[in-house]
């Protein structure tokens, strides 16, 4: 009987160690993987936080490291997200109200689901071959903020059609039926019901899916940015009625990454020092759009929970 | 088989059958009539097509695809045949009034949740929406509880409460017919208490059926009992009469406890 325990005992041991150990294997991984992400970032901010200044935000490109500055870059990347976000979000979350809530389940439909999850994971280089084929030589887009946040947009479009999707399909279905039974149609329980609860999990993608907008690169290259660009966009906003311009859309733009690469690329030591600064501003505009995200997010969990 | 059915009907299956997805039969020919401002219960073993029953009387098969219905049933007065595909499910629902099993509240207000009902039939001036709200609560008796909270989150109800405020909802449109389906089966005894009250009270002036597998519950507050069994009506009577006398050797077995 004694003896019964004692192997138990042996065995609950045993157990115990192989469970501390895969703790510790885990402890280990992350340490490892966040130490790494660390010195990164801390190399990025050791090297450029020296040369992040009023200066360095208010002034062009130049050919003197000393005087270079981002000021057309991150006003760039600002108008080109502006028009991703208002491109992407409204056809995203259309897209995915219908596929959710109207379109019948058939194949037609599974195929456009299942081509869509493909979509977010082509990599963006080939986004930005089909830009150039179709909005700068079709369409005669040219090498503009335009075409720029349109390529941005097709980037990000599967990205927020899925997060949106399953922002949607988190609502109950009670909450569905309990609109339905008052007498609502579906676009009543849609609006008012629907959309509504899902709009945290909605915005949390959306947001995401910006941020990842921000540091695209390759597809902005292959559309046309430039590098150099010692002026800025026409104002939007002006004077005159009806108080909108067009005319920045079709300016040549540029925005962060691209300075950045620029940067790098030369041999001077200086620039390194201008392309890490630029990264660091950079890092903060992705760590604020997330630190958005999370605080949206929030707000949103603690009113509604299931 | 006879329905013994005195007063007059608010509706009538008539061989009604119902299919899920298109193939899978759950109804199986019921004729039953619902009596005018009287509460009828549907009661039966789980799987028997009481809930099914139910939700072809406010069209809320037709929210997914691929169901159908057979045979007819007729909402009173005017005689119109309520599972007609011709016949728009919205309009229905507008005059059949439903209380799902487990409370769903909307995420919104307590007076958001009353409204909601109101609004989407449209516009109406701001007192007279007012009222409706307070008389819709009171009706579910829930009005002394939440009147000075009317803006505070329905969530922070208690499950009783929360069902309450459901019914009010419903209320608040005025329906013809109101269907509960196992109202009480979240809640605990008080509450469920409180909920057959209330029921015992609506249907002096709204008709009500009511799916329970408590059978207790079924003879408080029903004036007709409809037994079913396997998709089928086995058999419909006055309450007392299927609780101490059934006609049926089945109905009998499942009223004692000997199956189901």
């Amino acid at each position: 009987m004694s003896t019964d325990r004692e192997r138990i005992r042996q065995r609950v041991i045993q157990r115990r160690r192989r469970d501390r150990l895969f703790a510790f294997a885990g402890l280990a991984v992350m340490v490892v993987a966040s130490l790494v992400l660390l010195s990164l970032i801390g190399q990025l901010v050791y090297e450029g936080m020296g040369r992040v200044s009023w200066q360095f935000l208010t002034s062009y490109p130049s050919r003197f490291a000393s005087q270079a500055g981002i000021l057309s870059a991150w006003i760039g990347t600002i108008l080109v997200m502006l028009l991703t976000a208002l491109t992407a979000i409204p056809l995203g979350l259309g897209a995915a109200i219908y596929l959710e809530e109207y379109a019948p389940k058939n194949w037609m439909t599974d195929l456009i689901e299942i081509n869509i999850t493909n979509l977010a994971g082509v990599p963006s280089i080939v986004y930005g071959l089909m830009a150039l084929g179709l909005l700068v030589y079709e369409f005669h887009l040219g090498q503009s903020f335009l075409t720029a946040g349109l390529t941005l947009a097709m980037l990000i479009l599967p990205m927020v059609i899925i997060a949106t999707r399953e922002a949607l399909r988190a609502v109950p279905p009670q909450i569905r039926e309990a609109a339905f039974a008052l007498g609502a149609t579906k676009w009543q329980t849609v609006r008012d019901h629907v959309v509504p609860y899902s709009m945290g999990g909605i915005l949390t993608g959306m947001i995401l899916a910006l941020s990842r907008a921000v540091g695209e690169t390759a597809p902005l290259i292959t559309v046309g940015a430039l590098s150099f660009i010692a002026f800025l966009p026409h104002p939007p906003l002006t004077v005159e009625f009806p108080f909108l311009s067009t005319q920045w859309l079709f300016d040549a733009f540029t925005v962060m990454p691209i300075q950045m690469f620029n940067w790098v690329s030369r041999p001077q030591e200086e620039f390194h020092t201008n392309a890490a600064a630029a990264g660091v501003i950079l890092l903060v505009m992705t760590l604020a759009m997330n630190g958005l995200a999370i605080t949206v997010r929030a707000r949103y969990r603690r009113r509604i929970h299931w | 088989m006879q329905i013994h059915i005195t007063p007059a009907l608010k509706a009538e299956a008539k061989a009604l059958s119902f299919y899920y997805g298109g193939a899978v039969q759950a109804l199986n020919a019921i004729s039953l009539g619902l009596a005018d401002r009287h509460a009828t219960a549907l009661i039966g073993p789980s799987g028997c097509g009481k809930t099914t029953f139910l939700r072809c009387l406010n069209r809320m098969h037709d929210l997914y695809p691929g169901n159908r219905y057979a045979g007819s049933v007729v909402l009173y007065p005017e005689g119109v045949n309520i599972v007609d595909h011709t016949i728009d499910p919205i309009e229905i629902r507008m005059r059949v009034g439903m209380v799902f099993q487990k409370p769903n509240p909307f995420p919104t207000s307590i007076y958001e949740n009353v409204a909601y009902g109101l609004r989407i039939r449209g516009s109406m001036a701001r007192y007279e929406m007012d009222a409706v709200v307070e008389q819709s609560l009171k009706d579910a008796a829930l009005w002394p509880e939440v009147k000075d909270r009317l803006r505070e989150l329905a969530y922070n109800l208690s499950g009783g409460q929360q069902q309450r405020l459901c019914i009010a909802r419903a209320l608040a449109t005025g329906p013809e017919m109101l269907l509960f389906d196992e109202p009480t089966s979240a809640l605990d005894p008080t509450a469920t208490a409180r909920i057959e009250e209330l029921v015992t009270e609506l249907k002096q002036r709204v008709t009500i059926v009511i799916v329970t597998h408590n059978m207790q519950q079924a003879a408080r507050v029903s004036d007709y009992t409809a037994f079913m069994y396997e998709g089928a009506l086995v058999e419909c009577d006055r309450t007392e009469k299927i609780f101490t006398n059934p006609s049926n050797k089945l109905t009998e077995e499942y009223v004692t406890g000997r199956f189901g």
